[in-house]
C-alpha cells in the first residue's frame, strides 16, 4: 500500500494485554489496520488471534491498552457498541436462524425498518448486493442454503449494519478452494470500495495470495508486521513458529522392532464430499512415538477416528498386526488393543460424561469385562485409586464428579484411562492442551513408560517444540495430506512449519 | 348436522384459545406444559371475579391476569433460574389445578346451598346472540355468526397473534428467539425480555381459555376440576397446527367436534360405547403427535430452540 503512513488507520490497536486467570492470551499486542487494505492476521493455534479479535468485537474487555478507531480513542463494551463504530465480525460458526429467509436474518434488530415486516425490506438488501458484487436470494431459507451461501449472508448482515472494518475469524475454514476463491474476489472488491478488512487465518497461501500486509502474533506477542508483497512463505513461517526452545524432555531409544499398524491410502471425505484425508499412508512401529504435526484442521481429527473405527474412510487400509481393522466396530477395535485418547478443545465433550465420578468414568470402558447383570464397582475403584496416586491426579477423592476436576486433571483421567487398557497401539490427541509445566511433564512419563513397554503411540500434537523432543517420527498433515515423515532428531522447526504450510520437502530441497 | 357443528366450535373455543397462547408460548422457545394449570388459573380467577362483580370486563382481565402470573412463575423457574422446562411446566399444571379447585372449594363451601352461580347479568352479556344481519343467513349465519362473544374473541385473538408473529418486527425477534436465542442476541435482541413478554402473553391467552371453560361450559355454575385434560389436549393441538394460530382455529374446531360427538352421533345406526367418543380426542392426540414426528419438515417443525434454555457464552 502507497502513502498508508500519512492516512489515519482505520484501527489502531496499542499495547493491548489480556489474561484469562493464569494465562496470557494476549500480550502488548500493536496493529494498525487502514481503509482499502486487507490485513491478514496470522499465528499458530493458541497465539491469541481469535482473543485480539474478540476485543475489537466486543466481546472481551482488554486488561491494558488502548483502542482507536480513526484516531479517536474508544472503548468497545459490547458487541452493540462494536456496530455503532463500524466493526462487524464474522464468526467461523455462523450465527442464523436456520428456518427464517436471508432477508429476514439479514434485517433481524434492525429497529429502524418500523413495526411491520414490508416486502420493500428486500430493496436495501439487494442494493447492497449490487455494490459489493455479492449474490443472495433474500427469499431463500438458511436451511436450503450451502456453506458458502450462508457465509455471503452472514457478511451482508454485518454491511446491512453499516460495517465498514470486517474481521473475518478462518473464513475458509469451512469452504472449499472453489468457494474460498470466491469470498476472496468479494473480500477484494470490498477493500476495493473501500472496507478495512482483517482477516484471521493460519493458512499460509491465504495470506500470500489476499493480504495486502501481514501482522504475525506468536505466544501471545506481535512479533511483526510485514507487507505481503515483501516477504515470502519461509519468512512467515520463522516468525509463526518462532525460535527452537530447549524442553529436556527424556526420550528413551526405540526398544522394539516392527512394524504395528500400517495405514494403506487413507482417504476421507466429510458430509459435503470434501476430502478431509488425502492418501495417507504410513507405519507404526512398536514402541515408538510417531508425533503427528499439522495446523489445526488438516485432517488430525479424522486421521484418530478413523483408526478408532468412528469414521468410515473412501478409500484405503489399516493394517493392524496384518489385519485390516476397517468395517471393525469401535468396541472391537478397542479389543484387540487400540485406544485413543482425544482432548477436544472442551475437555470434558468427548470421552467423558461430566456429571459421572472418576472410578465410574474408568468403568465405561471396562464394565464389558464384568461377569454378570450388576456393575462391578471393586476393580475400577482400585484402578481409580492407583491412577490418582501414579499421576497426581489432584481430586477430593475418586468419587467426586469429573467435572469439578480441573483441566490438567481431567486429561490426566483420560489418558490414565486409555492406558489402564493395557493397549498395543495407543493414540493421543493434544494431551497437554492447557496443562502448566508439571502436569505437562507427568503426561510425558506416562507417555514414555507405555514406548518402553512397547507400545506404538501416535501422539498429535500442536506444540513442536515438544514434539521435536518427545517423538522419535514426525509426520506433518497439511490439507489432509502427508507432506513428509522426518526422524525428530534431525529435523528442525523451521522445516516442519514449512511442511505444515504445504511444502513437501521435495520442494524445500528444490529452493535450495 | 348444523347444531353438530355449531356445539362443535363452541366446545373447541377454549382448545384454541388454550393451543393460541401455547403457541406463542413455544414461538419464543419455551415448551410450557402448564397451560392446564393456566387454564385452571384462569378458570377459577374469571369465575371468582364474575361471580363477585358481575362486570364482564373485569371478569376477562381477571383470568388473564392470572394465566399471566402462572407464566410468570414459569418463566422465572425456566427463563431466570434457566429450570429444566418440563419439569417447571408440570409443576405449574399441578400447582393450577390444586389452587382451582381448593379455592374452588373454599367458594363452594362459602355460598349458600353450596352451589356458586354467576350473576344473570353476567349470563345474558355471554349468552349466544345472533349478530344483526349476518346471523339471519340461513345455515351460515347460525354456524358462524351466533355463538357468544368469547368465540369471536378468540378467533379474532388467534388471527392478531398469526399476524404479529408472521408480519411484524417484534414478531420475527420473537421468532428468531426461539429459533436461534443465540443469533437473536448477537443481533442485539433482549433475549429474558422477548422470552418472558411472550411467556406472560401465552399465559394471559390460556387463562382466557380457562376463563371460557368455567363461564360458559360450566352454564354458571362452578364446578371443580372443569377444564379437565383441555389444557393437555391444546398442547398437543400445537403440534397439530404446525405453530400456526390460523391453522389451530380449524383444528380445534376439528377437535371441538371430536369432543361434542357422543351427543350427536345417530345411536340408532353406530352402537358405540360411550366410552370410546369420551376417548377420542385422546386417541386422536396420540396418533396426530405420531404423524407429527414420522413427517420430518423444517417448515412445519417445533421452534429449533424450543424447551432449551439460553445461557449467553461465557464471556
Amino acid at each position: 500500500m502507497k502513502g498508508t503512513a500519512e492516512k489515519i488507520p482505520a484501527i489502531e490497536l496499542r499495547n493491548i494485554t489480556k489474561t484469562f486467570a493464569s494465562v496470557v492470551a494476549n500480550e502488548d499486542i500493536n496493529l494498525t489496520l487502514y481503509r482499502g487494505e486487507i490485513l491478514a492476521l496470522l499465528g499458530e493455534n493458541g497465539s491469541g488471534k481469535t482473543t485480539l479479535m474478540n476485543i475489537l468485537a466486543g466481546i472481551y474487555k482488554p486488561d491494558s491498552g488502548s483502542v482507536l478507531i480513526d484516531g479517536e480513542p474508544v472503548i468497545i463494551h459490547s458487541p452493540e457498541d462494536a456496530n455503532k463504530h463500524g466493526i462487524g465480525m464474522i464468526h467461523q460458526h455462523f450465527k442464523l436462524v436456520e428456518v427464517h429467509s436471508a432477508a429476514d436474518n439479514i434485517i433481524l434488530g434492525d429497529k429502524k425498518i418500523g413495526m411491520f415486516l414490508k416486502a420493500s425490506r428486500h430493496e436495501r438488501i439487494k442494493e447492497l448486493c449490487n455494490n459489493y458484487h455479492l449474490q443472495v436470494e433474500p427469499d431463500k431459507k438458511v436451511y436450503n442454503m450451502s456453506v458458502s451461501e450462508k457465509q455471503t449472508v452472514e457478511i451482508l448482515k454485518v454491511l446491512y449494519r453499516g460495517a465498514d472494518i470486517l474481521i473475518l475469524d478462518e473464513p475458509t475454514a469451512v469452504l472449499t478452494p472453489q468457494e474460498a476463491d470466491h469470498l476472496f474476489d468479494i473480500l477484494r472488491h470490498m477493500r476495493d470500495q473501500g472496507c478495512a478488512i482483517i482477516i484471521i487465518t493460519h493458512k499460509l497461501d491465504e495470506v500470500m495470495s489476499i493480504s495486502d500486509r501481514v501482522t504475525i502474533l506468536h505466544k501471545g506477542k506481535s512479533v511483526a508486521t510485514v507487507n505481503t508483497a515483501e516477504t515470502n512463505a519461509h519468512e512467515l513461517t520463522e516468525l509463526m513458529v518462532g525460535k527452537a526452545v530447549e524442553l529436556s524432555i527424556q526420550r528413551p531409544p526405540v526398544s522394539h522392532e516392527g512394524n504395528l499398524l500400517e495405514i494403506h491410502h487413507l482417504s476421507v471425505q466429510n458430509e459435503e464430499g470434501v476430502d478431509t484425508l488425502r492418501d495417507v499412508s504410513f507405519d507404526l512401529n512398536h514402541g515408538e512415538i510417531l508425533g503427528v504435526a499439522g495446523l489445526a484442521g488438516s485432517g488430525q481429527k479424522e486421521l484418530c477416528e478413523t483408526i478408532a473405527g468412528l469414521l468410515k474412510p473412501h478409500k484405503g487400509a489399516v493394517l493392524y498386526k496384518n489385519e485390516n481393522i476397517i468395517g471393525k466396530t469401535p468396541a472391537e477395535i478397542i479389543k484387540i488393543g487400540i485406544s485413543m485418547s482425544f482432548v477436544p478443545e472442551d475437555r470434558l465433550g468427548m470421552g467423558l460424561a461430566a456429571s459421572m465420578s472418576l472410578a465410574d468414568n474408568l468403568l465405561l470402558k471396562s464394565y464389558k469385562n464384568g461377569k454378570g447383570p450388576f456393575l462391578e464397582r471393586k476393580g475400577a475403584r482400585a484402578l481409580a485409586d492407583s491412577l490418582v496416586e501414579r499421576l497426581e491426579i489432584v481430586t477430593p477423592d475418586i468419587d467426586t464428579p469429573v467435572r469439578r476436576l480441573s483441566g490438567g486433571n481431567v486429561q490426566k483421567v483420560l489418558l490414565g484411562r486409555e492406558i489402564e487398557s493395557n493397549p498395543n497401539v495407543l493414540i493421543t490427541a493434544y494431551p497437554v492442551r492447557g496443562l502448566d509445566i508439571n502436569s505437562s511433564y507427568t503426561i510425558y512419563d506416562a507417555i514414555n513408560q507405555q514406548k518402553e513397554k512397547g507400545v506404538g503411540i501416535l501422539f498429535i500434537g500442536e506444540d513442536l517444540d515438544v514434539m521435536l523432543e518427545l517423538c522419535d517420527r514426525i509426520m506433518v498433515l497439511c490439507h489432509g495430506r502427508i507432506t513428509g515423515i522426518v526422524d525428530a532428531k534431525e529435523t528442525t522447526k523451521e522445516k516442519l512449519g514449512l511442511m505444515m504450510a504445504d511444502a513437501t520437502i521435495k520442494e524445500m530441497e528444490g529452493a535450495k | 348436522m348444523i347444531y353438530f357443528l355449531f356445539a362443535a366450535i363452541k366446545a373447541g373455543t377454549p382448545l384454541l384459545l388454550g393451543t393460541t397462547g401455547e403457541i406463542v408460548t413455544e414461538k419464543t422457545g419455551n415448551l410450557n406444559l402448564g397451560v392446564e394449570g393456566m387454564m385452571f388459573l384462569g378458570a377459577f380467577a374469571g369465575f371468582y371475579v364474575g361471580h363477585h362483580t358481575g362486570n364482564l370486563l373485569l371478569t376477562l382481565l381477571a383470568s388473564c391476569i392470572m394465566g399471566a402470573l402462572g407464566a410468570l412463575i414459569y418463566a422465572f423457574l425456566t427463563v431466570t433460574l434457566k429450570a429444566n422446562q418440563t419439569v417447571s411446566g408440570l409443576a405449574l399444571t399441578i400447582f393450577g389445578t390444586g389452587f382451582a379447585n381448593f379455592f374452588g372449594q373454599i367458594m363452594i363451601a362459602n355460598t349458600e346451598g353450596g352451589v356458586p352461580k354467576l350473576p344473570e347479568n353476567l349470563i345474558a352479556q355471554l349468552a349466544e346472540t345472533p349478530i344483526p344481519i349476518l346471523g339471519n343467513i340461513p345455515v351460515v349465519g347460525k354456524l358462524f355468526f351466533s355463538h357468544n362473544l368469547l368465540v369471536y374473541v378468540a378467533v379474532v385473538v388467534a388471527i392478531l397473534c398469526y399476524l404479529y408473529m408472521a408480519k411484524t418486527r417484534h414478531g420475527l425477534n420473537m421468532r428468531s428467539v426461539g429459533e436461534n436465542p443465540a443469533a437473536a442476541d448477537a443481533a442485539g435482541i433482549n433475549v429474558t425480555l422477548v422470552k418472558y413478554v411472550h411467556i406472560l402473553l401465552g399465559g394471559a391467552i390460556c387463562g382466557l381459555g380457562g376463563a371460557y371453560i368455567s363461564l360458559i361450559n360450566g352454564g354458571g355454575v362452578w364446578n371443580n376440576n372443569c377444564v379437565n385434560g383441555q389444557g393437555w389436549i391444546a398442547v398437543a393441538l400445537v403440534i397439530f397446527a404446525s405453530w400456526n394460530p390460523v391453522k389451530a382455529i380449524l383444528g380445534s374446531f376439528v377437535f371441538g367436534a371430536f369432543s361434542v360427538l357422543q351427543f350427536y352421533a345417530p345411536k340408532d345406526i353406530i352402537d358405540i360405547p360411550n366410552a370410546f367418543y369420551v376417548m377420542l380426542p385422546y386417541l386422536i392426540t396420540a396418533i396426530v403427535l405420531v404423524i407429527s414426528s414420522v413427517r420430518k419438515s423444517k417448515k412445519y417443525a417445533q421452534p429449533a430452540g424450543c424447551s432449551i434454555n439460553y445461557f449467553r457464552e461465557e464471556r
